[in-house]
């Protein structure tokens, strides 16, 4: 009914809009990406423009969301108006649109590229029903990133053991430092501390199990977990306040001396060197060992790029999911996002400390979780990690917050 | 006059009163003004810790980045595109209910007239899921014709409140002789009634004006990219990205008040008289 | 007009007969149509959503009064229904606050237009503006309310990290606009005061707060129930500021109905949209309960007239 003029009105108003640029004949490829800070906007920006050099016929239109807020408009744009491209995540967090029929199945991409081989270690986490849904493109390691220079101040050595670790905080403490700094407000980095400590104190396989409902919140293993995690935030060796911090805010306090430790990703190095850091006072170093007897397991979360089902222009989109998937196309998009290609003929800039630490670190690993909120249900996620926010604020609501996550488990995995 | 006027009372009253003025203005607007003032330090300045003191100089490129490198010019643009056919559309609207439900009278008046003020007081929240619904199925979500739409029903109901008020005062003695003059009812309301309204179309205007200008909640629900995003919305995605960019902030800040504030003070009289309607009756 | 039969067709009698009965109708219509579509309409669906099980791309589920019974046992349903009556009764200040500085505006020496414009014009500004604006007061470390607190108390208070003030520093960010609001509708009423009753009164020896009370107020009614219907429905809908300063947090401590219904519903990990819709249906049920007082006492006065 009011569809048509309505349409009209918009596609002549976009017309005009359009007038400047005046290229005839172009293919669009609408991507709808959530890498709005500025590496990973720049990285894009770059592999953009080669794509549309290698295909000048195809005009790539980028919808820029901010980051967090992309998580949100996804599912409106997915059913809406979609893109011919978008990015997201790997493992369960693509699961809900693989099983809406939201994602577009690219097995076909995979097969005529050879990706089956080149992509091989991200291919479990790809596939649901056996297809996969999208191509990945990076993954980057978690551990501990720590200030050089406060810990040459206060004489502290690089743990090799949480002992150790706790050790050194009392050291920064006495200098007036935050030994372990983070910023909770948009929660999930919370939920990269209780990972590491949930796989050192009982290791990968339980760790999947409870993200996958399979264990109590309240058994004793996982009061274990938060028994060593309060051993940083009773003594106070957290910063105070995190709730109401951002991760930048925080990674701010680390470039500036007032925190010697933060359990991040490595896309957090970019933000790091800008607040002024460099290889010689920014170090990194795995999370160290709680429990000798676990062997050691690393969050490394894969970022993906998928073809929406409602996607206007899927041929264009497949060519450039085969081109993303390319190894010097990786090589280079990694390079300039400091993170790790996941074909496996890319290279690693060796030049980059963090990232041919974090090499040797992955592939040496166990095991490889995704990360807390895409391991686990969205739901569970989200009152997981209200409560690990709550918990590092009040430790002394524990067993209130342990009760109500398993509550909340006994309801969302019926 | 309540209380007594201040020059009635003693010279100390009265100098005590002036001085109190600007210092009670200066503690009300202090947000704004630390907002003010941060928007035109340079980012060392924060960097430094300088967060109270005055801008080692004035840095309008602050201003420049937040609307040429962070587009906020189109967000801005965007609300235009939004607030002005909402205006109209509301205002045009309400023009032909309030007349229908201030000048006739017949069954059922009153309870749509209050079925119109009832359904503005109503909480968003209730409309969010089915209206997204429906944006959806018209195809015009992540479009300003989704909030265009929307607004225009939902203003509808505060517009008419108005418009209807302002009518019923009209002197009713003027509809009454055109009517004996046989004058179509349309004509009526075109020739007579609606010349009287233009106080009232402007008061409305500059009112709406505002309420959509800053909309937030459905900016938010029905729309998605940066392309169609209102300021509102624009500005708290930005917000993600400027984080502990406070200068930023600041500048974004003052850039998407800056509409309705210059309406404000340019229509002032209008504004205040309309949202003061109904208030002393 | 092309909604209005041709003047000069066969019809023209019955229509000029019945011209005065139909023509409200045909001028109420369109506005009754876009409002039946995008209010009357919708609140009918929302009740009806929240008897599914739904997420927005699969088909709906129904499950009777399962979100319901849900939501009874949910904790931060609680919370925000706790928190929504902080909120309403905090909010009410307003009122008293606007009334206070009226009286203190109301006066008429050199620039005071100016005073009062400028004392209002917090009520012009979005609502995500004064949440910014606030935030970066109460922002830890460097906020001047956190510099002020750490000046006076030795350790300063991060008021958006701290479960228990976070609620009321963001009810203060929504009292500033809510104040001026009430403030304008206050100064207007002060102005069509009735001179010769408080001249009367004067002679009669009140002063001061009797005044206000036994004289002043009794001529204020009007603007003080709309100062009270605004400021209900202001409290009720606190969603920008809750979006904006804390998203709810710390750990859920600020959340409000009209916020998590929102989240619920549409954020990141919701995606609920049945038991959005029965969040949404229970701040509608609290918010006629004042809806139908205001428009019951509105019905009155329009009968008296």
């Amino acid at each position: 009914m009011l569809r048509k003029p309505l349409g009209a009105g918009l596609a002549l108003t976009l017309a005009l809009l359009a007038g400047t640029s005046a290229i005839a004949q172009q293919r669009v490829l609408t991507f709808n990406t959530d890498t709005s800070d500025p590496a990973p906007k720049a990285a894009f920006e770059a592999l953009i423009a080669d794509f549309e050099a290698e295909y000048p016929d195809i005009d790539v239109q980028v919808n820029l969301f901010d980051h967090e807020g992309y998580k949100t408009a996804i599912r409106n744009f997915l059913t809406a108006d979609s893109p011919d491209l978008a990015n997201w995540y790997a493992g369960n967090r693509m699961k809900p649109f693989v099983d809406a029929g939201q994602f577009m199945d690219v097995s076909d991409v995979w097969a005529d590229n050879n990706l089956n081989d080149q992509l091989a270690s991200a291919e479990s986490s790809m596939t649901i029903d056996g297809k996969q849904w999208g191509v990945p493109y990076t993954y980057y390691q978690w551990g501990m990133y720590y200030n050089k220079t406060l810990y040459e101040q206060v004489g502290a050595k690089v743990p090799e053991t949480y002992d150790e670790f706790v050790e050194n905080c009392k050291l920064f403490k006495d200098a007036g430092i935050d030994c372990l700094t983070t910023g909770t407000s948009a929660m999930w980095p919370a939920a990269g501390i209780f990972d590491y400590f949930n796989l050192r104190t009982n290791g990968y396989d339980f760790h999947m199990a409870l993200t996958a409902g399979e264990v109590e919140w309240t058994d004793p293993r996982v009061r274990e977990t938060f028994a060593q995690w309060n051993r940083l935030v009773e003594p106070g060796y957290i910063t105070a306040n995190a709730a109401a911090i951002d991760w930048q805010d925080a990674a701010a306090l680390l470039s500036q001396g007032k925190a010697a430790n933060y359990i991040m990703g490595n896309f957090a190095v970019a933000t790091f060197k800008d607040g002024g850091m460099t290889d010689d006072t920014l170090g990194f170093f795995p999370f160290p060992t709680i429990n000798p007897d676990v062997a050691r397991a690393e969050d490394a979360p894969t970022d993906t790029v998928h073809i929406p089902a409602g996607a206007k222009n899927p041929e264009d989109a497949k060519t450039f999911l085969a081109f993303l998937a390319r190894p010097d196309v990786q090589t280079k998009l990694n390079t300039a996002l400091g993170q790790l290609p996941v074909n496996n003929q890319s290279t690693v800039d060796e030049a980059d400390p963090f990232l041919s630490q974090g090499f040797t670190m992955l592939s040496e690993a166990s095991g490889l979780a995704q990360f807390f909120d895409r391991d686990a249900p969205a739901e569970m996620a989200a009152s997981g990690m209200e409560g690990f926010q709550e918990f590092m604020a009040y430790p002394g609501n524990l067993d209130d917050i342990l009760g109500r996550l398993e509550s909340d488990r006994q309801r969302i995995y019926k | 006059m309540f209380p007594r006027p201040i020059a009635q009372r003693s010279h100390t009253a009265q100098w005590t009163y002036q001085a109190l003025l600007p210092i009670a203005l200066i503690l009300w607007l202090l947000p704004l003004l630390g907002i003010a003032m941060t928007s035109i330090k340079p980012s060392s300045d924060l960097a430094a810790g300088n967060y109270f003191g005055l801008p080692s100089y004035i840095a309008w490129e602050n201003y420049w980045s937040v609307l040429f490198d962070f587009d906020l010019w189109k967000y801005i643009r965007n609300s235009f595109y939004v607030t002005i056919p909402t205006v109209i559309g509301a205002v045009a609207l309400s023009c032909l209910t309030g007349f229908a439900l201030g000048i006739y009278k017949f069954r059922g008046n009153l309870l749509i007239f209050f079925m119109f003020v009832a359904g503005n007081f109503v909480p968003f929240q209730i409309l969010m899921v089915p209206v997204r619904d429906l944006t959806l199925q018209l195809g015009i979500y992540n479009t300003p014709y989704a909030l265009i739409l929307f607004h225009i029903a939902f203003q509808t109901g505060f517009c008419t409140l108005f418009m209807r008020n302002f009518i019923s005062a009209l002197p009713r003695e003027l509809i009454e002789a055109a009517r004996v003059e046989g004058v179509a009812e349309w004509r009526i309301f075109w020739f007579v009634v609606l010349p009287l309204m233009k106080p009232a179309i402007a008061a409305l205007s500059v009112l709406i004006f505002t309420f959509i200008w800053n909309d937030f909640f459905w900016a938010t629900v029905l729309t998605t990219s940066a392309e169609t995003r209102p300021v509102t919305a624009g500005l708290s995605s930005l917000n993600g990205q400027w984080v502990a960019a406070w200068h930023l902030v600041s500048a974004g800040s003052i850039v998407a008040a800056l509409p309705p504030v210059a309406m404000f003070f340019l229509m002032q009289k209008h504004f205040i008289a309309g949202l003061t309607l109904g208030a002393v009756k | 007009m092309t909604a209005l039969p041709d003047a000069h067709g066969p019809k023209r009698s019955w229509w000029k007969s019945n011209q005065q009965a139909l023509t409200p109708w045909l001028f109420l219509a369109p506005g009754i149509f876009m409002f039946a579509v995008y209010v009357i309409w919708p609140i009918y669906a929302s009740f009806q959503f929240s008897f599914y099980d739904w997420d927005g791309l699969s088909p709906k589920k129904w499950v009777g009064w399962g979100n319901y019974q849900e939501l009874w046992g949910d904790r931060n349903f609680i919370i925000s229904l706790k928190n929504n009556i902080i909120w309403l009764v905090l909010y009410m200040l307003a009122v008293p606050a606007g009334l206070g500085i009226a009286i203190f505006l109301n006066q008429t020496v050199a620039g005071i237009r100016i005073y009062k414009s400028l004392f209002f014009f917090p009520f012009v500004i979005s609502q995500v503006v004064v949440g910014l604006m606030f935030a970066w007061f109460y922002a830890p470390n460097f906020g001047l309310f956190f510099k002020l607190t750490e000046w006076l108390f030795g350790t300063g208070t991060a008021v958006l990290a701290n479960p228990e003030y976070a609620t009321y520093g963001i009810i203060v960010a929504g009292l500033w606009p809510q104040i001026a609001y009430c403030m304008i509708l206050y100064l207007t009423g002060l102005n069509n005061v009735a001179p010769d009753q408080i001249e009367a009164a004067r002679l009669d020896g009140a002063k001061g707060l009797k005044m206000l009370w036994y004289v002043v107020l009794p001529q204020l009614r009007p603007a003080t129930f709309i100062a009270v219907v605004v400021t209900v429905i202001g409290a009720l809908r606190s969603f920008d500021l809750v979006s904006i300063m804390t998203n709810g947090g710390p750990f859920g401590q600020t959340r409000v109905l009209s916020f998590y219904m929102y989240e619920k519903a549409l954020s990141e990990y919701g995606y609920r949209m049945g038991y959005g819709a029965a969040i949404a249906v229970v701040l509608f049920l609290i918010m006629m309960v004042f809806i139908a007082g205001f428009v019951w006492k509105m019905v009155r006065d329009e009968r008296g007239h």
